[in-house]
């Protein structure tokens, strides 16, 4: 039997079950959004309390919470919470803590230089070069921009 | 002409069988059932991958000691994995020292090995061969997906390596079950690039055996006891039906998949069900084999389905292949001798 | 009250960037690491036409946190380090800036790699 290639393609996309998006936004929406009220509170601790500057404090607020991401990699926790939280800890700076701490606890196997030196950057890496080439490229436009006026 | 089902002259026996899984597939339905089961799934190892080896070499032993023969009593191995150039099975089953053929054919192996070891045996080329083959969902997790601890959602038609291996020992001494006939999987383009969705991709290549196999033999799906397919989970199974009820073969009522017998996919969470090369052989080594073995089977056809890619293929936006060998496993052989089940 | 009036804005923009990038995943082929890619690029767009500090200014950490808010400190980075030093500040002033967030990551990940094993799921 010979099964028509683009009309199973088709078929198969129709009938794949769909991931329960509604279920999977109400779990983002809330955790990024107590993601943030945490970030939200560390910033408020930092700046008024410890009277550190707004910048300094956003810096520390980012710290702390990729460090609390780590420590829950580590323990195996963040993806018990990533299953169902999608979105909700992919987006927050959590995420990118979790992408850079899983492959370097990952590939110790394969060594501290090519193992968990080099895919420390598997998804950091495009994250850092795409922000930054945008960066630099906005920069670069600004300057041009400084010139002519 | 091209070579359809090849009949066995003299039908191997499948003599012993052993499985050895980890902590989910002992949670699983079937749990109770497998030999040798490790809560951490590393099974004393510091890597997954060295992990995955040590099940094979525990299944292999387990499976010798229970037809109670040595490494000596086996003429060639027959063993593969899902990891690269098969590097699970060269060193879990090195020190067996019995000559070794490394297969491929993704999660197909285990029906891929019973086929050539039962070939070679019913050839007289051999007394007796061992099929092993594994998979570790941590191994496979690193190889294909992403790392261990890495936070992602799964989508719904994604599938869960079984963590496990089984191996089988084949004798060419009439004891059953015996292999009365194999049908070699013809590779298939399923045109699906989605590797969250193997089930759709692996379906076509089971569609394509079962229609050759039913074609051939003339005969029809309730002539067989059950049609065991191997990791279609739960969205290949739904098209592998409907299909084959479209052409006129209604498989509904004796098919089952091992992906969607080794999970409980509601509770375990593993979505459309289990895969990997260890996945279907575990289900035969400890729940199908005993079965026929006790006499609630008599007459099976099992179908280990394959997706034949690989990390660089599916980022380089290749379809996948699929792949199905059938091993038809009978309590009858050719000569209408009769398996009368064993104790063990 | 104002502080609660304020943890709501900080919760709803949190939120909802997250519910767009979840939207994203369900109903396209993008892999969480594209979302991750689209979204700090995003961050430094909206930073560079001057949409993101309102939103900043709106909802704090609901917007700083998310990733967005890491491409929108490039940006200012990058601008910043731009008026001071000139054209060499369009190199330097994006990854200065976002080197705390970068750094702490690789540190704790490499220290995460020294302390902990995998675990079998």
């Amino acid at each position: 039997m010979n099964i028509e290639k683009e009309s199973y393609k088709k078929y198969v996309k129709k009938r794949a079950k769909k991931s329960p998006i509604i279920k999977n936004c109400i779990w983002a929406f809330f955790v990024g959004g107590f993601i943030c009220c945490i970030g939200e509170t560390l910033f408020r601790a930092y700046h008024r309390r410890l009277l550190l500057s707004h910048q300094d404090s956003s810096a520390w607020v980012a710290v702390t919470l990729i460090f609390l991401s780590a420590l829950l990699t580590g323990l195996g926790l963040f993806g018990k919470i990533a299953k169902r939280a999608g979105a909700g800890t992919l987006v927050p700076i959590t995420g990118f803590a979790n992408s850079v701490v899983s492959p370097a606890i990952d590939n110790k196997s394969e060594g501290w230089i090519l193992g968990v030196g080099a895919k420390i950057f598997t998804v950091a890496g495009p994250v850092l070069l795409y922000g930054i080439l945008t960066g630099v490229a906005y920069g670069f436009i600004y300057y041009i921009y400084l010139l002519c006026v | 002409m091209q070579k359809g089902i090849i009949k066995l002259e003299a039908p191997p026996s499948i003599i012993a069988a052993s499985s050895v899984v980890g902590q989910k597939e002992f949670e699983g339905p079937l749990g109770s059932c497998f030999d040798l089961h490790d809560d951490k799934g590393t099974f004393n190892m510091d890597t997954w991958e060295k992990s995955e080896s040590e099940m094979q070499r525990l299944a292999l032993n387990l499976a010798l000691s229970k037809c109670n023969l040595k490494s000596e009593d086996i003429d060639l191995l027959f063993a593969g994995d899902l990891l690269n150039q098969c590097i699970s099975s060269a060193y879990g089953l090195v020190n067996f020292k019995i000559p070794f053929f490394g297969l491929f054919g993704a999660c197909s192996t285990c029906s891929e090995g019973l086929t050539l070891a039962s070939m070679v045996l019913s050839g007289g080329m051999a007394n007796r061969c061992a099929v092993v083959t594994s998979s570790h969902n941590c191994s496979a997790e690193r190889q294909f997906r992403n790392p261990i601890e890495y936070g992602g959602q799964r989508t719904p038609t994604a599938q869960w390596t079984v963590t496990g291996s089984g191996a089988f020992i084949l004798s060419a001494y009439p004891q059953g079950p015996f292999i009365t006939e194999v049908l070699p999987g013809r590779a298939v383009d399923s045109n699906i690039d989605d590797p969250n969705n193997m089930g759709a991709a692996m379906a076509p290549a089971a569609i394509d055996t079962l229609m050759r196999f039913f074609n051939e033999t003339k005969t029809s799906p309730s002539d067989y006891n059950a049609i065991i397919t191997g990791d279609l989970g739960s969205e290949g199974s739904a098209i592998l039906r409907e299909f084959l009820k479209t052409d006129g073969y209604d498989i509904t009522q004796n098919h089952n998949d091992c992906g969607l017998l080794i999970y409980d996919c509601e509770s375990q969470d593993t979505h459309a069900g289990g895969s990997g090369c260890g996945c279907s052989a575990v289900v035969l080594a400890s729940h199908l084999l005993p079965r026929m073995n006790r006499g609630e089977l008599d007459d099976i056809l099992f179908i280990s389905t394959g997706a034949l890619m690989n990390p660089s293929s599916v980022s380089q936006g290749n379809t996948i292949i699929g792949i199905a060998h059938l091993v038809h496993i009978s309590n009858t052989n050719n000569k209408g001798l009769k398996f009368n089940g064993n104790t063990n | 009250m104002e502080i609660l009036i304020d943890y709501c804005w900080v919760f709803l923009v949190g939120g909802i960037l997250c519910v767009i990038a979840q939207i994203l995943i369900d109903k396209t082929k993008l892999t969480p690491a594209r979302i991750l890619v689209i979204y700090v690029t995003a961050g430094v767009i909206l930073g560079a036409v001057g949409l993101y500090k309102p939103l900043i200014d709106l909802a704090g950490a609901g917007a700083t946190v998310p990733l967005t808010g890491f491409g929108y400190l490039i940006a200012k980075g990058a601008k910043e380090a731009v008026l001071e030093r000139g054209l060499i500040g369009a190199l330097t002033g994006g990854f200065t800036a976002a080197a705390a967030g970068t750094a702490a990551a690789l540190c704790f990940g490499y220290l995460a790699a020294l302390i902990f094993k995998g675990h079998a799921k």
